[in-house]
């Protein structure tokens, strides 16, 4: 009796009495929400494309922000070192579609899943030796983005809006828009459709599937590299980020592997709802932390009802 | 391809025969030092592993050692994982190891029943199992100079002092591991008797970066005041998201894992009167400092950059350093003997003097609480003091902070029946 | 030459399907068993018995656990490093609580309730199957995770949340805590290990093991021919995850003698599966092989890069960098693995065993 009150009354008499912070919590399970989208997004594209299930795109987010970090600090002007970033991500998508991905062509999808475990490891330890192990600050107001906040007085109480989790939610919103053009107007993103289609038919017109998965993996280079200096501005460079990088898995499930507006809708989901478990059922019933696994239970859950996700394709072999 | 596979072994069996002569000879101490530059937590283990080489190093250069015996520090790295601390133990223990200082609380756990086995004590400086203080159930164990519940109440008794802690609400944030657990039970003990009221605020090893929710349930709470029992990447994402919900800062005070540079440098400005306990100086106005200085950094031996040298956690590495050192002296001076056993340390550890005459004599005066071993006491004096954060380094802000000893010693002791009542033939000491 | 199976005429069905049909291999494993039983311990020092031989073999357990699910029955799982944690729980509750009982007794009674959770965390693999079931089993890990830190009776509400490993006996011989040996700990480990390979080698050869690997290599036509997946699958689970179960009590209780959740976690279970992958899927020998290269591998490089480097080159390596490298060359070995030989390393010992049989003529 006493749980079910916990269950079904008390979180609602929490969110009446204090409707900053209920507001609040909506705001920052957005902000997480999309940065869980960003991250999950780096995945859908190269599965949409190669459907190799990147399992380094976490630790892709960690080593280009410490990429960053790390050029900046031999006094390299900020924006210098984001182009600089990029020509490292670009070369790293060259390495590993050239070594890795090009000999494993028409292997298994476990393999190809395992081979960007490989990778991971190389790029946690690389990563390490290149620029070291410990924390690192990012350099949020060398590249221009905004710090400071702004209040919002309702009922009672205020509702603080970081200045750095609207810009995160601009950039991403920019940066999926621009994926979007990328995708549907230009010549390069054509090609990449017709080999997320159909890889054979897209060969025999003379699209080159290297080329593609080049570009596929430059541009989840480019969106790890915006997830980590979002994500960075908001704590630090480190490489305890990429186990928060892993919480796109679920993200992905609940919105379908190969669906780009799937790993938006599935981020928010996620950011909301964890946060909001969290505060209103999980502190008082559970004793709090249970923001490590919640993600994973819900896709755990939903995928006994609906494996394919909220947007996928209807392609999961099923028993 | 085989032909290149024996050639690449024999060419490591040749490397493996060349290494033996790195292992210690008739006149040398060994110290091993488990150190972690690599994993979550290097930013801590970095630093501390380069003050503790570093002093040792000095006596090396300007005194020749200690009594005439060179000291050798050799580092293994754990990566702050428990099985690869276990693997340089068993590594390191056949060199005539003198003592460990695993810095890791998993590790530690691991070592305590070794420790009598293998006749190396292990000294966790301000970490591992607080029970270990009480030395007549841990005769191989050490925590000097405090454990974490006297810390805790120590913190408590600062609060007390500044603004009163009676009919107030304290939030406790830690990290939800043993280690963040362990003052827990002290919380729940001093709560009725100073009349306060506690929350816990976990947060897990996974979303040290992602503290949001937890934030969200301070805000909730509103406590007068937060404690933090943090590590690594938790701290700095803690004090920016505490600065972002607008908790005032001076009353947000951090335990002496979380109140290191590496932990504010991340924040900056937004840290300002943040607060940590410490028992280690800050800063490089120590004649020992200007020493390592000196005859380590400048020549360099040191794996430090020269700024990094006086800052918080490389000089409580350096002080980990000390306690070693004096322990070796007074090995030494007890056995009469000028290289020691673990057993010999063991003693030494039991009854070294480091009062204030000491503390100046070895050019540290004012850097710490004094410390007097004994063989109840493996923890000594338990004294700390608060430190704050201007916004670019860290400040001293009080004077020392004895614990409530009368209220932690009881604890102790229950702690330490409990744990030797789980062991069979667990060898005790009585102290006389 | 080495390996001539000609004049080993078989007169019987169970001759021609024994475990090895060639004598050679017959000599090879008691060739193997006695070195493993008799010259390591009286060999082998402190350090190597107790610092590299009882993590290879529980390590080698964990990945015949594994290997169960992955090679044998197709189904991924990187909740590896959280059932060996149930394994290890469950051994130290039982211990605590009956403590005058033979460890061993315990050491595999633990197997059982890691069983009981893999079948529970198995349910989806029913509706689901690949990456979906990555995530699944890493809800698994993250659950029993924060399951191990919040609920204190599992660590009998130790101040310092880790359990930490009593001394216990079996047979009138100090098994667990520190004062048990090195030898015994390893001999305890080693023969834990071979009877556990031995029953695995038998269940897989046999009618449940056969339909595990008909799932594996066509669910649909398996299903046809009467093999219920129901069944297949969770059997699978429940088998791997008592493995993974034995083999964590084994770790805490002969090899680290207290744990935190720490040594339980995801980096455990990738550990283990990469094992699994460069040991070789569906391969028993395997999973020894990739335990050895995994483990032992690491261990090498730090131990002998740092003072190599140091004679052969002006530079100076460190002890953490050393570390790192020996990452590097995982994840290197991993991938050159995987396009080279994605069989590993036990199909390059089929081709040195094909080698040895025709040697000195090329083929």
């Amino acid at each position: 009796m006493e749980l079910l009150k916990q269950i079904f009354v008390e979180p609602f008499e929490v969110m009446y009495a204090l409707p900053d912070l209920l507001l609040q919590t909506l705001w920052e399970g957005f902000v997480s929400g999309t940065l869980y989208s960003l991250i999950a997004l780096g995945f859908v594209l190269i599965f949409k494309a190669s459907g190799v299930f990147n399992f380094a795109q976490g630790i892709m987010v960690v080593f280009a922000a410490l990429t960053l970090v790390g050029i900046h600090a031999f006094g390299v002007p900020a924006f210098l070192a984001v182009i600089l970033t990029l020509g490292v991500m670009a070369l790293l998508a060259f390495t590993v579609v050239r070594v890795v991905m090009k000999p494993l062509v028409n292997q298994p999808d476990i393999i190809l899943f395992m081979s960007t475990i490989g990778i991971t490891f190389i790029l946690i330890a690389g990563g390490q030796l290149i620029f070291g192990g410990e924390p690192k600050a990012m350099i949020t107001e060398e590249l221009g983005l905004p710090t400071g906040a702004s209040d919002w007085e309702v009922g009672g109480g205020i509702v603080i809006f970081q200045h750095i989790d609207i810009a995160a939610a601009v950039i991403a919103a920019l940066l999926i828009a621009g994926l979007a053009l990328f995708f549907n107007k230009t010549k390069t993103g054509r090609a990449l459709r017709a080999v997320a289609d159909d890889h054979q038919a897209a060969l025999s017109v003379g699209i080159s599937l290297e080329y593609i998965w080049v570009v596929v993996w430059f541009a989840a280079g480019v969106v790890a590299l915006t997830a980590g200096i979002l994500w960075a501005a908001k704590s630090d460079v480190s490489f305890a980020l990429q186990v928060v990088a892993l919480k796109a898995l679920p993200v992905l499930v609940l919105g379908g592997f190969t669906s780009i507006p799937g790993a938006i809708v599935g981020g928010l989901i996620i950011g909301f709802g964890e946060k909001l478990f969290d505060l209103y059922w999980g502190v008082p019933i559970l004793g709090g932390g249970t923001e490590s696994w919640f993600a994973f239970i819900i896709a755990l859950l939903f995928l006994l009802y609906r494996p394919e996700g909220l947007f996928g394709e209807k392609l999961i072999e099923r028993i | 391809m085989l032909k290149k596979l024996i050639l690449g072994a024999a060419a490591l069996a040749v490397a493996g025969t060349v290494q033996v002569t790195t292992v210690s000879a008739e006149d040398t101490l060994y110290i091993p030092s488990l150190s972690y530059r690599t994993g979550p937590f290097a930013g801590a283990g970095g630093p501390i592993s380069n003050g503790f080489a570093d002093y040792f190093n000095m006596l090396n250069e300007r005194d020749g050692g200690i009594g005439g015996a060179k000291l050798v520090v050799e580092e293994c790295e754990t990566a702050y994982n428990a099985q690869k601390g276990v693997e340089c133990y068993e590594a390191t223990k056949g060199n005539g190891a003198l003592a460990y200082n695993p810095y890791s609380t998993g590790i530690t756990l691991q070592l305590i029943p070794k420790a009598p086995v293998d006749q190396i004590p292990v000294l966790s400086m301000g970490y591992g199992l607080s029970a270990a203080a009480v030395g007549e159930k841990f005769p191989w164990t050490f925590n000097y100079p405090a454990s974490y519940w006297s810390q805790m109440s120590s913190i408590l008794k600062y609060i007390d002092a500044n603004g009163g802690v009676k009919g107030k609400k304290i939030g406790f944030i830690y990290l939800d591991v043993g280690y963040g657990k362990e003052p827990i039970p002290l919380l729940d003990k001093l709560a009725p008797e100073m009349g306060f009221e506690w929350v816990g605020f976990p947060v897990g090893v996974k979303e040290m970066q992602n503290q949001g929710a937890t934030w969200l349930n301070v805000r909730k709470e509103r406590p007068d005041w937060m404690i933090m029992w943090g590590f690594g990447a938790m701290n700095p994402t803690a004090i920016k998201e505490a600065a972002k919900i607008r908790f005032p800062m001076d009353k947000f005070i951090g335990n002496w894992w979380a109140g290191a540079h590496a932990d504010l440098e991340p924040v900056g400005e937004a840290g300002k009167g943040y607060k940590a306990s410490s028992f280690s100086g800050i800063g490089t106005d120590f004649p020992a400092l200007q020493d390592v200085i000196k005859y380590v950094v400048d020549a360099g031996k040191s794996q430090a950059k020269k700024e990094d040298v006086g800052k918080v956690l490389y000089n409580r590495g350096l002080f980990n350093a000390v306690i070693m050192a004096e322990a070796i002296r007074a090995g030494q001076k007890s056995s009469g003997k000028v290289k020691i056993t673990g057993v010999e340390m063991r003693d030494g550890l039991e009854s070294f003097v480091l009062d204030e005459a000491r503390l100046k004599e070895i050019g540290l005066e004012g850097f710490t609480a004094p410390i007097t071993a004994s063989c109840k006491d493996h923890e000594g004096s338990g004294a700390i003091f608060v430190q704050q954060w201007d916004g670019k380094t860290w400040n001293r802000i009080s004077d020392l902070i004895p614990p409530m000893t009368d209220v932690v010693k009881p604890l102790l002791e229950e702690a330490a029946d409990k744990y030797v009542s789980e062991q069979t033939d667990w060898k005790t000491q009585s102290c006389g | 030459m080495f390996y001539r199976e000609a004049g080993q005429y078989k007169t019987t069905y169970e001759a021609d399907s024994a475990k090895f049909p060639i004598l050679q291999d017959k000599l090879f494993i008691w060739f193997y068993l006695a070195i493993a039983f008799i010259v390591i311990p009286l060999i082998g020092g402190e350090f190597f018995l107790g610092a590299i031989m009882i993590p290879f073999l529980v390590f080698a357990l964990a990945a015949i656990g594994l290997n169960i699910l992955t090679g044998y029955t197709g189904q991924i799982s990187l909740g590896t490093g959280a059932f060996m944690g149930v394994g290890a729980y469950a051994c130290y509750k039982m211990t605590l609580a009956f403590p005058d009982v033979n460890i061993l007794v315990f050491i595999f009674a633990s197997g059982i309730f890691s069983a009981l959770v893999g079948v529970f965390f198995g349910l989806p693999s029913l509706r689901i199957k690949g990456f979906y079931l990555v995530v699944t089993t890493l809800a698994a890990q993250f659950f029993l995770e924060w399951a191990f830190i919040r609920i204190p009776w599992l660590y009998n509400y130790n101040d310092s949340g880790a359990i930490e490993v009593p001394q216990r006996e079996a047979f009138g011989v100090i098994v667990t805590g520190a004062s048990a040996s090195a030898e015994v700990r390893y001999l305890v480990c080693l023969t834990v290990v071979v009877i556990m390979t031995w029953f695995a080698s038998n269940i897989i050869s046999g009618r449940i093991g056969r339909s595990w690997m008909m799932i594996r290599d066509m669910d649909i036509a398996a299903e046809l021919m009467g093999v219920r997946p129901l069944y297949a699958k969770l059997s699978a689970f429940a088998v791997s995850s008592f493995y993974c179960g034995v083999a964590g009590a084994l770790m805490v209780f002969l090899w680290l003698g207290a744990a935190e959740v720490e040594s339980f976690d995801y980096n455990h279970s990738f550990e283990i599966l990469f094992m699994v992958i460069l040991g070789g899927l569906g391969s028993l020998l395997g999973c020894f092989l990739g335990a050895a290269v995994i483990w032992i591998l690491p261990v090498i490089i730090r131990a002998w890069l740092p003072p190599i480097v140091d004679t052969l080159t002006p530079f100076i390596i460190t002890s953490s960098q050393a570390d790192l490298v020996s990452d590097i060359m995982i994840g290197v070995m991993i991938v050159v693995f995987l396009i080279m030989e994605p069989h590993g390393l036990a199909r390059l010992w089929a081709i040195i065993k094909q080698k040895l049989r025709v040697w000195p003529f090329p083929y």
